[in-house]
This record gives C-alpha cells, sequence and structure tokens, in this order.
C-alpha cells in the first residue's frame, strides 16, 4: 500500500506523519509537495499538522488554494482514504471535504497533552481494528481545535455515525465533544489528535498505530474483494 | 477606483472565545461597564473595478471565497469611490 504525505509551507508534522508509516506501519510512503498537481499512483493521503501557510488569515484557509487540493478533492471523490491529523484536519473542512470549521479553543490557551479519546464509531476504513466505546490516549496539540458546526449539521453527523472520536474531558470546547469526524461516504478522516505521534511505545503510546493499521486492513480487505 | 473596507466578525450565535478572553482582561482592568466584545478582522482594498456595482460583486466574492469562513463568520462591508 502507497501513502502519500502531503507537505505545505508551515507543516511541521510531515516527518512524524512519513516515519509512523514507514517504521511503524512498514509500508510505502513518499513525501509530496503541495505543489504537486496529482496524487496518481497512491492508495491514501495524508494531511499532516502545523501551520500551513502561517495559519494566515485563518487556519487552512490558504492552503485551500495549493495546487494539489484538486487532485486531492477527485482522490476524495474516487473513495479513497484522506487523513488530515490537526492542521490537516482544519484543511479539510476549509476545502469543503468535511463539514463545520475549527475555531479558538475556548480557553484561549494552545494545549499539548496526552488526551483520552472515545472510540465511537469502529465501522470506518480508519478505527476497524479499535473496539467500539475503547478509550484510547492520543496527543493533542493545537490553540484551534475547538470543533464548531450548527445544530442541523450536528443532528446530521449524529444520524450518519460520522462522529468517529470524541474527547472523555473535553479540552477545547469541541461541540458534542468532537474531536475527529469523517465525510458521509465514511472515506476521508478529520482529527485534532495526532495518531502519527502515538506508534511506539517509547512516545507514551501506540493506540495511534492501530488507526493506521486499520487503514491497511481495509486496503487489503478491498483488494481481495476485488480480485 | 474603489476603496472596500471590510469587516470579519463572528457569528453572533457562536461562542467568540478571543472576544471572551478580551472581556475578561477589561473586567481584570476594572472597566466592569463593558458588557460585552467581540474581535474580527478588518481588510482594506482597493479595486480598478469600471463601476461601483462591480466593486461591490468583486468584494462580495472575496469575502465568500477567500475572506470569511461562512461556517462561523459573518462579513459586512463598504465600497466607495476614491481618486485614482
Amino acid at each position: 500500500m502507497k501513502f502519500a504525505v502531503i507537505s505545505f509551507p508551515g507543516s511541521n508534522c510531515d516527518y512524524d506523519m512519513y516515519y509512523a508509516i514507514k517504521d511503524a506501519l512498514q509500508e510505502e510512503v513518499e513525501m509530496i509537495s503541495c505543489d504537486e498537481t496529482s496524487l496518481d499512483g497512491f492508495d491514501a493521503a495524508l494531511i499532516p499538522g502545523g501551520f500551513s501557510y502561517g495559519d494566515y488569515l485563518r487556519s487552512g484557509a490558504i492552503a485551500k488554494f495549493a495546487n494539489i487540493i484538486p487532485a486531492l478533492i477527485e482522490f476524495a471523490n474516487a473513495n479513497k482514504p484522506v487523513l488530515g491529523v490537526c492542521n490537516g484536519f482544519q484543511i479539510l473542512t476549509e476545502i469543503g471535504l468535511l463539514p463545520g470549521a475549527l475555531q479558538h479553543n475556548k480557553s484561549m490557551s494552545f494545549i499539548s497533552q496526552i488526551e483520552p479519546l472515545t472510540v465511537v464509531n469502529n465501522e470506518t476504513l480508519f478505527t476497524n481494528l479499535y473496539k467500539k466505546g475503547q478509550h484510547i490516549n492520543i496527543p493533542i496539540a493545537h490553540g484551534e481545535g475547538n470543533y464548531y458546526c450548527d445544530d442541523a449539521q450536528l443532528a446530521e453527523l449524529k444520524s450518519n455515525n460520522q462522529i468517529v472520536f470524541t474527547y472523555d474531558n473535553n479540552p477545547n470546547g469541541s461541540c458534542a465533544d468532537i474531536a475527529g469526524i469523517t465525510n458521509q461516504a465514511g472515506n476521508v478522516l478529520g482529527m485534532m489528535p495526532h495518531p502519527e505521534r502515538a506508534v511506539e511505545t517509547i512516545l507514551g503510546s501506540e493506540e495511534g498505530l492501530t488507526l493506521f493499521q486499520s487503514i491497511l486492513k481495509s486496503f487489503k480487505g478491498e483488494l481481495n474483494r476485488v480480485n | 477606483m474603489y476603496l472596500a473596507k471590510i469587516h470579519i466578525t463572528h457569528k453572533a450565535s457562536i461562542l467568540d472565545p478571543q472576544g471572551e478572553a478580551i472581556k475578561n482582561a477589561l473586567h481584570r482592568l476594572d472597566y466592569q461597564d463593558v458588557s460585552n466584545i467581540t474581535a474580527g478582522k478588518y481588510f482594506e482594498t482597493t479595486l480598478t473595478s469600471d463601476s461601483k456595482e462591480q466593486a461591490e460583486a468583486t468584494t462580495r466574492s472575496i469575502c465568500e471565497s477567500l475572506l470569511a469562513n461562512q461556517n462561523m463568520e459573518t462579513f459586512l462591508f463598504t465600497v466607495e469611490k476614491v481618486e485614482d
């Protein structure tokens, strides 16, 4: 399985993501620039955390106009896996692949700590190796992770089972304790916590690795089904 | 030439964490009569549009496509004619 990590000017978790795939998951991975215009040959796209374009104007607002974005939208519409973490989640909401928006944490503090989460939906291609209701510890590191959507959108997220991860002790004011959501089709996941920083016990947790293993498992299952 | 003055603010229905933090600071400074404050962004742009209507249409499009995130923000603008 071949992963692309899309690096923007100001991305700073791109190599964390790269090594999570290369060393922990031990699959093929390539770092590509957001100046590229194609994702041909890749089976999954990963948008890392950081401060793309300095987060000028708003987190993810300028990244929306990077060269790679039309290819990314096409990739997502072809039902291929797209994962956005932290700034990657912000970018996915800005380009409209995910609903809602991320605003300043309620406390106005930048929060960097290991955060307990609950796996609300384990029937996604990103979470199939977790148990439903499983509690996992994944680090967060953000100033603007306060997920907001209006009531109608929230009802839709709930009825479609698009809420994948929730915070056990809501750190940032997110509505409905939301830490991660998918699109309706379930192939695009955005989350503020960093699974790529939780892939080895020496990092404090390896419960993030399960997410990448789930993607791999779905991919192999899909291959078997097609063949 | 036209000059557009654009204000972006949080939608009134959504908690504005920046505004809340600033309000709390003002209360600590003993400005107890401040009951609410909203933080936003202000932009000025000059446009070479042929008419005021066209300048307004362009400004609206700029706000919708980039300057405001309409999930959580709202915008107001004025357009006036200025000397070239």
